[in-house]
């Protein structure tokens, strides 16, 4: 599965990790991370995400 | 420098350093100088908010003591956890060992990263809304993550309608006057607007959003308390204004050439499509990269719409010094700029294409072709420059007209 980066402060998105801290499972996908996640670093929009 | 009371029981307790010009490592210039402002509260519970950067411990404890022992201390928030923040907490763990601190989850994290078994283990992590009980006043706070760490937090004091903001609404200004009714306006603003471009640029979206949050909560604020520089209780209202507007990249119609020159020849370059951009009505401002502070020139850079980058080719590429200096442009994340590039060089070239790449990396837009010169520019080629220098406005204007219309449409 692809990894996504924030392009606010760098953090990126391993699906293979998921975000447990806030609720998301390993091995969710970044299309199917809800509308309303934000960057468990620096809380930007989901949007704000680039494929890296 | 001592202790200052800001309003009844809330003291100013920092340190002033007179002498620092280079902060961030390398990164920011501080031509004059800058303060470690933490801040004092006496109510039942004694409240220490943030501390000063190590060196300036000894100058932060007198000014406690002038005003109450530092061993009856017993709380201690951490807005920031930076080292020029965060430096004299192992001191003053020396006097109140059983303090206990207040700081964002992210705070937690890394302020045991920088400072292991040397402060006390007694850490609540604090949410937004949180309220801290000290007695007669209460705090509350504000999670402000990447504005401009992760862990970084804003505090507020309800009584006192204090909103200590930490790094956000600071400056780099070393001053015995600590308010902004007591010192020089154009300066502080110069200052603030220098602090933005160079630390809190790339965070604008951010900012921009917490901005408007605050806004909603309605909280009166009587004072904005940085951690550096000036305290604001006049122009509260202006600075978060101008704010608003910095994170909105509110910029004008200006231009920046930063150059890079060997022998002379880009230098000529410069000049002549300089003057390409005055007779065109149009902002100019013109910086040799080697002999004027980065610092200043980022902060032109924000606020100008469209750069012009010049360099003098060597081994192939762009001359080493201007390399630096786009690849820290490039972390600043610049939205929505202009640009086009120049140079002279001797025989294969190659900055040029060197240096598009490199903006076009940045999200910048070249409008326009490069313009190269080989050895030294002659007559005819000076006025090319100078043609240059007027055909980029042209087309400058243009695009900002486009953006105009897609913004209105």
């Amino acid at each position: 599965m692809k990894k996504y980066q924030c392009t606010v402060c760098g953090y990126i998105y391993d699906p293979e990790l998921g975000d447990p801290d806030n609720g998301i499972n390993p091995g969710t996908s970044f299309e199917a991370l809800p509308d309303n996640w934000t960057c468990p670093v620096c809380g930007a929009d989901k949007n704000a995400f680039k494929l890296i | 420098m001592p202790a200052e009371e800001i309003i009844a029981d809330v003291y100013w307790i920092g340190a002033i350093d007179w002498n620092v010009r280079n902060f961030h490592g390398y990164t920011y210039n501080t031509k004059r100088g800058t303060t470690f402002n933490a801040y004092l509260i006496l109510d039942d519970k004694i409240t220490l908010i943030d501390t000063v950067f190590k060196p300036f411990a000894q100058e932060m404890l007198e000014n406690i003591s002038s005003i109450v022992s530092p061993e009856k201390i017993d709380y201690i928030i951490v807005n920031h956890l930076e080292p020029d923040h965060s430096g004299a907490l192992p001191r003053i763990f020396e006097f109140c060992p059983k303090a206990k601190i207040f700081g964002s989850v992210k705070s937690k994290e890394g302020l045991y990263k920088h400072y292991y078994n040397q402060i006390g283990l007694d850490f609540q992590v604090v949410k937004t809304g949180d309220k801290l009980h000290l007695g007669k006043k209460t705090l509350t706070f504000i999670e402000t993550p990447m504005i401009h760490w992760p862990d970084s937090m804003f505090t507020y004091l309800i009584e006192g309608e204090i909103l200590f903001s930490n790094d956000a609404f600071g400056q780099h200004w070393a001053s015995m006057e600590r308010f902004d009714d007591q010192v020089n306006e154009t300066v502080l603003m110069d200052e603030a607007l220098k602090y933005y471009a160079n630390i809190l640029w790339p965070f604008s979206s951010l900012i921009l959003r917490k901005i408007e949050e605050i806004q909603k909560l309605n909280i009166p604020l009587k004072i904005i308390a940085p951690s550096h520089g000036i305290i604001w209780r006049k122009n509260l209202n202006k600075i978060i204004q101008t704010y608003l507007a910095w994170a909105k990249n509110e910029t004008k119609l200006k231009v920046v050439i930063a150059y890079e020159t060997m022998y002379g020849s880009t230098e000529i370059m410069a000049k002549n499509i300089a003057k390409g951009i005055i007779d065109s009505q149009v902002e100019v401002k013109i910086f040799d990269i080697n002999q004027i502070d980065r610092t200043e020139i980022i902060k032109e850079m924000f606020e100008a719409k469209a750069y012009l980058i010049g360099s003098s080719t060597h081994d192939n590429a762009m001359l080493p010094n201007m390399a630096g200096f786009l690849k820290f442009l490039r972390g600043l994340k610049p939205k929505g700029k202009f640009a086009g590039v120049f140079g002279s060089y001797g025989w294969g070239g190659g900055a040029l294409k060197d240096i598009e790449e490199v903006l076009k990396e940045t999200g910048i837009e070249i409008i326009q072709n490069p313009l190269a010169i080989q050895y030294v520019p002659d007559e005819n080629q000076i006025k090319n420059c100078y043609e240059y220098g007027k055909d980029f406005i042209l087309k400058l204007k243009k695009e900002n007209q486009q953006n105009l219309n897609l913004i209105s449409s």
